[in-house]
């Protein structure tokens, strides 16, 4: 038997810059300053950081950070692709690499000024080529556009609607109300809002789409062992999967048997056998937000519901605090800001530890997950 | 073309002027960069063809042959002012062209000619989208084209309201819809439902649009030259 995952290795520090439209700063001083942060938080000294990892999309390498914080050797550095999908992922490897003897402290982080930058799609340079040659032509310009038209046919084969949606958008924006730190604090949602919002792509309003926000976040990973010593209590990584199913196309997942079944299902099989918890376990989770639909979605793929079954779990109030499934406690990507689904794992930390704004009595295990619709991971957290 | 035509061909004149510059540079550094690399390709092969030599080829009837076209690739989404863009492979008052890759050229050389082909294995006969060097169920590397019979059905669509790139601002809100092929229903291609091959993005009412709803393909040639399948419903 070689090394495992399970509790090796303890999230033992989070740091984050506040979350705005517009913030002044460069997402590289961003970034040290979220890492900075989250070393405090741990109480390890920059010099001892000898790993980290990020996303593909992360504009501040890693020697940046390095040079910048006064990291010390480094011996494990890596980068997860698919955008949003990669959130997990940093952590995963970064526990991957601590399990096997390859480092003792990593960071793992996400800087991005999404809010006063550019939009990535506008990039038609970019984004032309496979495979936006076979979408981008005919105005499927957007990733709303591209989930917008899953989510079309998922309503269509289940009779799930436009108040589904909502129940989504109203938990992450009560949550955010609770949270000082996000973008929608002071600005509640009501169901007439939400149903005479402007359209983005039928069938998804505004209130259907994630923030566009800067801001910069970040953890820190260590062993269960060293754990121990850390300042703060620790957070263990009970499981930890990626996803990139068969025939998979991204985003515009169109072209198999099931495009109504994405990577979410394959991290799920691939965490739920890592664990020795299920989904009937999860106390609160944080799943990734960057549309409405992709809730339902996934809780279907993690097993929370049947096929079909997502949007019927959101009625009654169950994604509220004291419901079934208590969803995205800081407000996620709908309503505290959209860095890439980072914010979701620092809000499971912060659930684990007690201390959320919208905590969740005696929370003990927490489900994180990243982007749905493109290569995913996950990561099952535990106190 | 009809609606949104006029009102995109009067803007037209003030912001052509201050991209036209950097766009011609860009299409210059494009076929320079090609030319070399057709020189090179003759070099290699000892032929004495001339630098349009590739340009004919990607036209011949049968079979064709694939059109590489250079691309950057950004590594990042978010990397301020690097004219990114700018760059635009068409007029940005124009809808987007494809730009194919390799696996995809012939898909829009037999579109050109008014044929919807799809990539089929010549091993074990599976089709497959979007095409790829080789068959995901046998692992052949033998591929053909076959022709579709240009039938299918509305699979899903949305419709797409502002923040879009100007072109399709200016017919927003349109339709895009996703079509099940009849011949291949695993085929699914993304296009617009449109009341005639060349009429506008938001040419049919948006109370038409079912999913389910039975579709013909059309085809129709953009301003830059490439042709593009469209969708008319089946009972108007």
């Amino acid at each position: 038997m070689g090394a495992t995952l399970k509790d090796a290795t303890a999230i033992v520090g989070i740091g984050q810059t506040p979350f705005a439209k517009h913030l002044p700063e460069s997402e590289k001083a961003l970034a040290c300053r979220a890492v900075l942060a989250a070393l405090d938080d741990a109480g390890i000294a920059p010099s001892e950081v000898d790993a980290f990892a990020s996303y593909t999309m992360e504009e501040t390498d890693e020697v940046e950070i390095a040079k910048a914080i006064g990291a010390g050797e480094v011996t494990h550095f890596s980068k997860v692709g698919y955008g949003g999908g990669g959130s997990c992922a940093t952590v995963a490897h970064l526990a991957a690499a601590i399990a096997t003897g390859q480092a003792s402290v990593g960071v793992a982080w996400r800087s991005r000024k999404r809010g006063s930058g550019p939009r990535p799609w506008k990039n038609t340079q970019a984004q032309l080529p496979t495979p936006g040659q076979w979408t981008r032509p005919f105005g499927l310009l957007r990733p709303a556009d591209e989930i917008g038209m899953l989510a079309r046919r998922y309503m269509h084969e289940y009779g799930a609607t436009r108040d589904h949606l909502f129940n989504v958008a109203l938990a992450c924006r009560n949550r955010a109300n609770q949270n000082p730190d996000a973008i929608m604090y002071d600005r509640p949602l009501t169901r007439e809002m939400y149903m005479t919002a402007r359209w983005i792509s039928e069938p998804l309003c505004l209130f259907d789409n994630c923030l566009e926000t800067d801001g910069a976040l970040a953890c820190v990973i260590v062993s269960a062992e060293r754990a121990r010593d850390c300042r703060q209590r620790p957070v263990y990584v009970h499981s930890a999967a990626q996803g990139l199913p068969a025939q998979h196309h991204g985003m515009v997942n169109y072209w198999n048997d099931d495009p109504l079944t994405g990577p979410a299902w394959t991290a799920a099989r691939h965490l739920w056998k890592g664990a020795d918890l299920g989904p009937q376990d999860v106390d609160v989770a944080q799943i990734y937000d960057a549309f409405t639909p992709l809730i339902p979605l996934s809780l279907e793929g993690y097993g929370f519901c049947g096929r079909g079954e997502g949007a019927a779990f959101t009625e009654g109030g169950a994604l509220e605090i004291g419901g079934r499934l208590p969803l995205n406690t800081g407000g996620g990507g709908l309503s505290e800001a959209y860095v890439h689904g980072f914010n979701l794992i620092t809000e499971g930390v912060k659930q684990l530890r007690g201390t959320s704004t919208a905590q969740v009595p005696d929370a003990a295990t927490c489900l994180v997950t990243a982007g749905e619709g493109v290569p995913t991971s996950a990561l099952l957290l535990r106190s | 073309m009809s609606t949104g035509e006029p009102a995109r061909r009067s803007t037209r004149g003030t912001t052509r002027k201050t991209t036209d510059s950097t766009t011609r540079k860009a299409v210059a550094a494009r076929k320079t960069a090609d030319s070399r690399k057709a020189a090179d390709a003759r070099k290699t092969a000892g032929s004495p063809e001339p630098a349009d030599a590739s340009a004919r080829e990607s036209m011949a009837p049968d079979p064709p042959r694939a059109t590489v076209t250079t691309i950057v690739t950004a590594t990042t989404d978010n990397r301020p002012g690097t004219g990114g863009d700018l760059l635009l492979p068409v007029p940005d008052e124009d809808l987007l062209s494809p730009v194919p890759d390799e696996d995809g050229a012939p898909f829009w050389e037999y579109a050109a000619r008014g044929e919807l082909r799809v990539q089929t294995c010549t091993a074990c006969d599976a089709p497959r989208f979007p095409p790829r060097p080789c068959c995901p169920h046998c692992q052949s590397f033998d591929s053909h084209w076959r022709r579709m019979s240009g039938r299918g059905r509305i699979w899903s669509y949305v419709r797409p309201h502002p923040p879009l790139l100007p072109a399709y601002a200016a017919q927003a809100p349109y339709n895009v819809i996703l079509v099940e092929l009849a011949d291949a229903p695993r085929i699914r291609l993304v296009g617009n439902l449109v009341t005639a091959a060349d009429a506008a993005l938001d040419s049919v009412d948006p109370a038409r649009l079912r999913i389910g709803a039975p579709v013909k393909v059309a085809f129709h040639t953009l301003p830059g030259g490439m042709t593009v399948p469209r969708w008319l419903l089946e009972r108007p």
